[in-house]
């Protein structure tokens, strides 16, 4: 019995265990000898040994990518979550035809990334944009954003603060799953709005918090076409924008594997990217390990 | 923060009032003024939240409807003098809208399709069938989530390329029929929730495990497969990597891939690639006001443990 169970539980998962031996293992091992190797899809792979690895040690633009990726992640991951649980709490209140602001919000999630990036590219532009406009009206500084190399990754981050819908809708899920009687309790204690929110809210939702964390970091190192939307040139693809401040490591590799067609290097340069992200999530949950509560089940 | 701590308290006052002597202590002083103003301060956050969201559609929606004079205007304002629907003649006469849509509609219903078929029998083997070593396949399932697809791209391009499918939608297409980590994790979540008496039940009676799958587990699990169903569909028709390396024949160009050609080639047309933007747009925004309570939970399903 236990024996046939077995079959038949491998049988009806089985699309996706070939799914992964064809799509993802055999991948994998193939990923792991062409950064082994140089290769143009053209001539058969050379093996080269650990030398594309060496190269990106002394390849500026490489770097450079990083660094910008690693920007986006440490300082863009923070503010758009932290947004987004901004939102979540106003949405959380209860008042009539709340639906109706949780809908709005939502909204911009569902814009397609591309007509979304094209929208941004014509807010931020540095003469006729609104953003500056509402900048000036406040009598605020406007920077020259896509054209600027220091402003190219804040309007980056600025976007991604439109589209921050999929985790304000995990953290209202998460906001609606608090104990009433927790808050009750604390009212009773002469508890504040912002004490409630610190001491019973944040520790309550912290294994959300740390779970929307690692999601957009991971996704957030794979960042490729908003960057290169915005660094988009007439006929010419992505360029980077001014400086490389928009070549992130996505588009690096890209780059490399579909333009200059150095499939090895930019195989290599992905395996550096698969030890980033695993190196960054175990930081991440060594560094929430007394910060995130969990109750018990 | 005066304002939120009393309107905070303004509904803690009226949840407890009947529990708490406190409670009744307070609230038989001033309720309803505490009430009336805790809501108006709430709305007034509301409304300054959701203006900021939507302001950038009106933008686009004017932009589009302006004529080129009034797009380059000092200062830029919303309104206009001359509302017209030129853009929206342009940008469908500078490229082939309706063939890009047509060929965004057919990969994105392939998809779903393929989706729902195969992420859905996974998650019933993962939820509903007692088999040793289906929790170690959940763990690798929900491990592969993890993994960068730039790993795997170059290696499937350069497999794709070797059996001559590159340049046609094969490559997109295949892939949806082996499931998708994310779709099965959020449906075994919801199948989990089926009562498992009736799967018994229904064993005893002698049915197949097709069976069962088909005539009660997918029957209950409707909501969580109208979730898929938009998820699914949503990611098809904005993708734009895939199509960006598979595609080369601007005749089965995506919206997507149509909408980036367009502004190679006519760059600063804003009215027109607004109006296109705001045409590529719409099928999801009514996708989404059609199902947003499915699509909603799903993201909250998946989104905790």
């Amino acid at each position: 019995m236990a024996h046939r169970s077995v079959s038949r539980g491998l049988l009806f998962a089985s699309p996706w265990i070939i799914g992964f031996l064809v799509f993802q293992l055999v991948p994998i091992l193939a990923s792991a000898y062409y950064s082994l190797t140089n290769f143009n899809l053209f001539q058969d792979p050379q093996f080269v040994g650990l030398h594309n690895y060496q190269r990106m040690a002394s390849d500026e633009l490489f770097w450079k990518s990083l660094f910008n990726t690693v920007y986006l992640t440490v300082v863009g991951v923070p503010i758009s979550l932290a947004a987004a649980l901004v939102a979540a709490l106003a949405l959380n209140m209860r008042v009539p035809g709340q639906w109706f602001f949780r809908t709005i919000v939502f909204l911009p999630t569902v814009v397609p990334v591309v007509a979304a990036t094209y929208i941004w590219r014509w807010l931020l532009n540095a003469q006729y944009g609104y953003v500056n406009e509402a900048l000036g009206t406040f009598h605020l500084g406007q920077p020259l954003w896509l054209d600027d190399a220091i402003w190219t990754k804040p309007a980056l981050i600025l976007m991604s603060l439109w589209v921050t819908g999929s985790a304000m809708i995990v953290f209202l899920a998460a906001l609606k799953d608090v104990p009433e009687v927790y808050y009750e309790a604390a009212t009773v204690d002469g508890a504040g709005a912002w004490s409630k929110f610190r001491h019973v809210t944040l520790p309550l939702i912290s294994p959300v918090i740390l779970f929307e964390t690692i999601i957009a970091g991971i996704f957030t190192l794979q960042y490729f076409t908003q960057a290169y939307l915005l660094s988009q040139t007439r006929f010419n693809g992505a360029s980077g924008g001014p400086d490389n401040s928009l070549l992130v490591y996505g588009l690096y590799l890209f780059q490399q594997a579909f333009v200059n067609l150095n499939m090895g290097y930019a195989s290599a340069m992905a395996w550096v990217l698969l030890f980033v992200a695993l190196i960054g999530t175990l930081v991440l949950l060594r560094l929430s390990r007394d910060r995130v509560f969990y109750a018990g089940d | 923060m005066q304002a939120t701590e009393v309107s905070a308290q303004a509904t803690e006052v009226s949840a407890i009032s009947l529990r708490r002597p406190n409670g009744i202590w307070r609230n038989v002083r001033q309720p309803h003024l505490r009430l009336a103003s805790g809501l108006a301060f709430r709305y007034i956050v509301l409304v300054c939240i959701a203006a900021l969201y939507l302001f950038p559609f009106a933008v686009v929606l004017t932009t589009s409807l302006k004529p080129t004079s009034e797009i380059f205007s000092l200062p830029p304002r919303l309104g206009s003098d001359h509302w017209t629907l030129d853009n929206y003649r342009a940008a469908l006469e500078a490229m082939p809208f309706w063939r890009y849509l047509l060929n965004t509609a057919f990969i994105s219903t392939v998809t779903v399709i393929g989706q729902l078929f195969s992420s859905s029998i996974v998650a019933y083997s993962l939820a509903k069938i007692r088999w040793r070593g289906r929790d170690a396949l959940l763990i690798l399932i929900v491990a592969t989530m993890m993994l960068p697809p730039q790993v795997t791209m170059i290696p499937v391009y350069i497999g794709w390329n070797k059996i001559g499918l590159t340049g046609s939608y094969v490559p997109l297409l295949v892939p949806q029929f082996f499931g998708n980590a994310f779709f099965i994790f959020m449906l075994r979540q919801f199948f989990r929730g089926i009562p498992e008496e009736l799967i018994d039940a229904a064993r005893l009676d002698g049915a197949t495990e097709l069976r069962i799958y088909r005539s009660i587990v997918l029957p209950l699990a409707r909501p969580a497969l109208v979730a898929l169903s938009i998820f699914a569909f949503m990611w098809a028709w904005t993708d734009f990597l895939l199509p960006l390396i598979y595609i080369n024949d601007p005749q089965q160009y995506t919206l997507s891939i149509g909408l980036y050609s367009f502004f190679s080639e006519h760059g600063v047309a804003w009215g027109a690639l607004m109006a296109a933007a705001t045409l590529m747009s719409m099928p999801l925004v009514a996708v989404f006001l059609f199902g947003q309570r499915q699509f909603l939970r799903g993201i909250a399903l998946t989104g905790i443990k």
